[in-house]
């Protein structure tokens, strides 16, 4: 249950709110974590590539670079204490012809500012042999080895359950609305679900973090303007590629890449088109054309009747100019505890490689406050394991043989693409941070990511959270209120 | 309890895989077991409450519940087994078949011939890319006659119907029953791809505008539709600028094909017919691996359901007829067992027939040395078949034991022989 007053209010419940949170949670505080929407990481978290990024992009100098850099390194200590599924399968970048060759020197150049470990150049014999679906023309490639995958629902659903399990309240469909101020001061936040004080506020609103801070009287030149990357997602039966191949990048972005999941499926994309509506994740039919056209370009052998899924995500991209004397540019993230305001943790512009430097910023963010006078007194009894739940097609039959012994749920296949059973489901609907809609369950089990997209398990599913919730299966939603699956019974007969 | 082989094992129990079980024991199969993941028999046809089943085999008009249950009464009736609310995870091409259900857990067993009859499935919103947002209210037609016709709910009150496809047009007049609006049904084909019998009955006779050559060109609301853009395709189907209208709904429903579910068949090794997206079968409905058959949907995609269940009486008749060879070629082996400082023996197994035309040769290794005099036994059970007497054993140095002509009698009554070392 909420309580009236906090230590900290974080606003946001994205990648970076949630490991926030997580990273507090070690310290004698009381944390409040408030998102308005119905799980954790529904915005920019939900919709992007899946990469944990090197760091040889970001112009050297930038915080954004600083953080990548120094967040990559944190990625396998997170995983193992944090149980999310992660690879460090290692990217390229791919020149094609031999006029993309000199921009690969470019990167190299700049990944040995940033400090980046563990960089290769290769021919384009070795590429090929490496990866035989790509374009034959390529000329050559730059080999990052600490480029990773990983699972982008799962690293936020386990910072956030961690946290939780160590005494974070989190409120899901909580909307920010403004800040009450003594001077200039903030003591509370108010919500739609009412206003509970605070001695610290943490902006982690991501596309809205302009928003946010306006109404702190922060920065307010500060603009978000989301960028939607539209992306297709391929059968895993028809094509798959080892690791992530990234295009030379443009001056906007890193380019339509081609990527896998953890799960083997070939992603392609994003492209990058400046919009107004922070909402508005439609796919359109002249970015999937740009879409497609460029991953073409990587891997010419794609087919578009081996596409199972389209989507799009937002990135939220600012216009902060970096603090870094003599560093000529305006994109950069911001982290800091601004003068004028007090209480105020400020960060902005968190877009890609924001995924990646999530544990960095997280870190930064507990020295600002150590330096700005907070005890920071460590709890003994702070448990840093999230522990994974038991997925049953990762396991081995024997596993999976006394996994069904002891809950027959695990023996019930909800979802035949991914092999999703229904204790994995009822597990997720009572986990610490419950699974409450089909949209959640999916994010946490990759139920209806396959190729039939939920044809088969959607009516099982709303059955099944019917049944675990105590509600109707009219109560039902995908994704919160205003998404339910169904409108109402049908006729009655007399029976 | 499940035995652990079978004769024949049905995957499915829709039209296909009833028909297939059925004729496979009328063929003479004696274990046959029929795997299905829903809670009781009948596939996909329990949801089809609608008639025009069994015309040309029953000369009837049946809904699909009623087509269903003559072939579970038969299955019932000549004792076919079944395994219900399972899921097959794996098929191996030697016939091994893994399988879990909430009831009888994790269970392995072995078919002496396989019938594949997963049916099909619906093509979805993504397959077709339909641009626009992803909220809730997009469903494909068979998710939406199982929500209205087994669950009891409705999942909108206004409809736009995106394909001409019969599932489309039979969901088009059962949601007019239920006091739904259905807008339109929009198809990008300038033709009707279902059948025109459901043309004339479920639009036709229901006032449901039918749209040629349109097609969805973007779905609108963030949570729930709340509208869907259709637009006029020209012959290459590229949208006609200009042509765009928006139609307000609440549920947008896709009726635009079918796929043959071949997952399992992928596991299992079988070739697939990229056109038909099937199995490539012979005349018996036998595929690429010998003793695996399939029928009906997982095929190639039908129209009508009494051609399904004529493709499972040829399947069921055909895998029976393998079994029964298999059964009689596996009775008339004996298999050969490692006992005692026996490390392996080639061959595996033996055809008992084969002592009549000579001595058969066992070659085998040892496990540990023994410096001594050993007799190397070959037994049935405790019962001495023959042996042969060696001065010592070494691993290094293959053991070879012949089973004489005159063994022949004592061979026949085995299931299994042993070959052990004993110190003399």
């Amino acid at each position: 249950m909420a309580k009236k007053n906090y230590d900290v209010i974080i606003i946001g419940a994205g990648v970076v709110g949630s490991m926030i949170a997580r990273f507090l949670s070690r310290y004698k505080l009381d944390i409040l974590l408030i998102e308005k929407d119905a799980d954790v990481g529904m915005g920019a978290s939900s919709a992007n590539t899946a990469i944990v990024h090197a760091g040889y992009d970001p112009v050297p100098g930038s915080l954004k670079a600083i953080m990548n850099v120094a967040g990559n390194k944190m990625w396998d200590t997170l995983a193992g204490e944090l149980n999310f599924p992660f690879e460090r399968r290692g990217d390229y970048v791919v020149a094609i012809g031999d006029e993309e060759v000199p921009l690969l020197d470019e990167l190299w150049e700049r990944g040995v500012k940033n400090g980046v470990p563990g960089m290769i150049m290769l021919s384009g014999d070795e590429v090929r042999r490496r990866e035989p679906n790509i374009n034959p023309e390529v000329s050559g490639a730059l080999w990052a080895s600490t480029g990773g995958i990983c699972d982008p629902f799962a690293v936020v659903i386990a910072a956030a359950e961690n946290a939780v399990m160590n005494g974070v309240t989190l409120m899901l469909e909580t909307a920010f609305e403004d800040f009450v101020m003594e001077g200039n001061r903030i003591v509370a936040v108010k919500t739609n679900r009412g206003t509970f004080g605070c001695r610290w506020a943490i902006n982690c609103a991501g596309l809205y973090s302009d928003v946010v801070m306006h109404k702190a009287g922060v920065r307010p030149e500060f603009k978000i303007t989301p960028r939607k990357g539209e992306y297709y997602v391929f059968d895993r039966a028809e094509i798959t590629i080892n690791n992530v191949l990234f295009p030379v990048p443009t001056p906007i972005s890193k380019g339509i890449l081609v990527t896998t999941t953890l799960h083997g499926n070939t992603i392609i994309g994003p492209n990058a088109q400046e919009i107004e509506d922070k909402e508005d994740r439609s796919v359109t039919r002249d970015g999937l054309e740009e879409v497609w056209q460029g991953a073409r370009k990587l891997v010419p052998k794609l087919d578009l009747r081996h596409v199972i899924a389209v989507f799009a995500g937002l990135r939220p991209g600012g216009n902060a100019p970096c603090e870094t004397p003599g560093v000529n540019y305006n994109k950069d993230y911001i982290i800091e505890i601004p003068a004028k305001v007090q209480g105020f943790v400020n960060l902005g512009g968190i877009e890609s490689p924001g995924l990646t430097s999530a544990p960095a910023i997280a870190q930064r963010v507990v020295e600002l406050l150590k330096d700005a006078g907070e005890k920071l007194e460590e709890k003994r009894d702070w448990d840093p394991i999230r522990p994974a739940r038991p997925r049953f097609r990762d396991l081995s039959p024997e596993e999976q043989k006394i996994l069904i012994r002891n809950d027959p749920r695990y023996g019930r296949i909800v979802c035949r693409c991914e092999s999703v059973t229904e204790g994995e489901i009822v597990a997720e609907i009572h986990a610490p941070i419950p699974a409450r809609t089909y949209d959640a369950i999916k994010r946490r089990t990759w139920l209806g990511t396959g190729r039939c997209q939920g044809g088969f398990d959607t009516p099982r599913v709303v059955e099944i959270l019917a049944r675990e919730l105590g509600v109707s299966m009219l109560e039902v939603t995908k994704k919160g209120p205003g998404s339910e699956f169904l409108a109402r019974p049908t006729k009655d007969v007399e029976g | 309890m499940l035995k652990q082989k079978y004769d024949v094992v049905v995957i499915g129990s829709g039209p296909a895989g009833l028909a297939a079980a059925i004729e496979a024991k009328k063929t003479g199969a004696e274990d046959v077991l029929i795997i299905e993941r829903a809670k009781e028999l009948g596939g996909i046809l329990q949801q089809c409450i609608h008639n025009g089943f069994g015309v040309e085999i029953f000369k009837e008009d049946l809904p699909g519940p009623a087509y269903a249950q003559r072939f579970i009464d038969q299955v019932e009736e000549l004792g076919v087994e079944t395994l219900l609310d399972a899921m097959v995870l794996d098929i191996t091409p030697a016939r091994h078949i893994y399988a879990i259900s909430k009831w009888s857990g994790f269970a392995e067993l072995d078919a002496r011939a396989i019938v594949l009859a997963m049916g099909c499935r619906e093509r979805t919103r993504a397959q077709i890319r339909i641009p626009g947002t992803r909220p809730a209210g997009v469903y494909t037609a068979g998710t939406a006659q199982r929500f209205v016709n087994i669950e009891g709910y409705m999942p909108g009150n206004r409809f736009v119907i995106l394909g001409s496809g019969d599932i489309g047009m039979i969901m088009a007049r059962r949601l007019t029953f239920e006091g739904a609006k259905v807008e339109r049904v929009l198809e990008i084909m300038p033709f009707l791809t279902g059948l025109t019998r459901n043309y004339v009955q479920c639009l036709l006779d229901w006032d449901i505008p039918l749209q040629l050559s349109h097609t969805v060109s973007r779905i609108l609301g963030n949570r729930r539709v709340e509208a869907v853009e259709a637009v006029q395709v020209d012959e290459k189907w590229q949208p006609i600028p200009g042509t765009e209208e928006i139609i307000p709904c609440d549920t947008l429903l896709l009726s635009v094909g079918l796929i043959p579910e071949n997952e399992l068949s992928r596991k299992a090794g079988v070739a697939l017919d990229p056109v038909t997206g099937g199995p490539y079968v012979d005349e018996g409905m036998q595929t690429s691996v010998p003793g695996i058959f399939a029928a009906g949907n997982v095929v190639h995609v039908y129209d009508l359901v009494d051609w399904v269940t004529e493709a499972g009486f040829l399947a069921g008749r055909s895998a029976a007829k393998f079994a029964i060879a298999e059964r009689k070629r596996t009775a008339r082996q004996v298999k050969l067992q490692p006992g005692d400082n026996i490390r392996y023996i080639v061959p595996h197994v033996m055809d008992k027939e084969s002592l009549a035309e000579s001595d058969q040769r066992l070659q085998m290794r040892v496990i540990k040395p023994i410096e001594e005099k050993v007799w190397v036994e070959v037994l049935d059970g405790e019962n001495l078949v023959t042996r042969k007497s060696q001065r010592y054993v070494r691993p290094g140095e293959m053991v070879t034991v012949d089973i004489p002509q005159k063994a022949y009698d004592a061979v026949q009554k085995a299931d299994t022989l042993t070959v052990r070392v004993v110190r003399r």
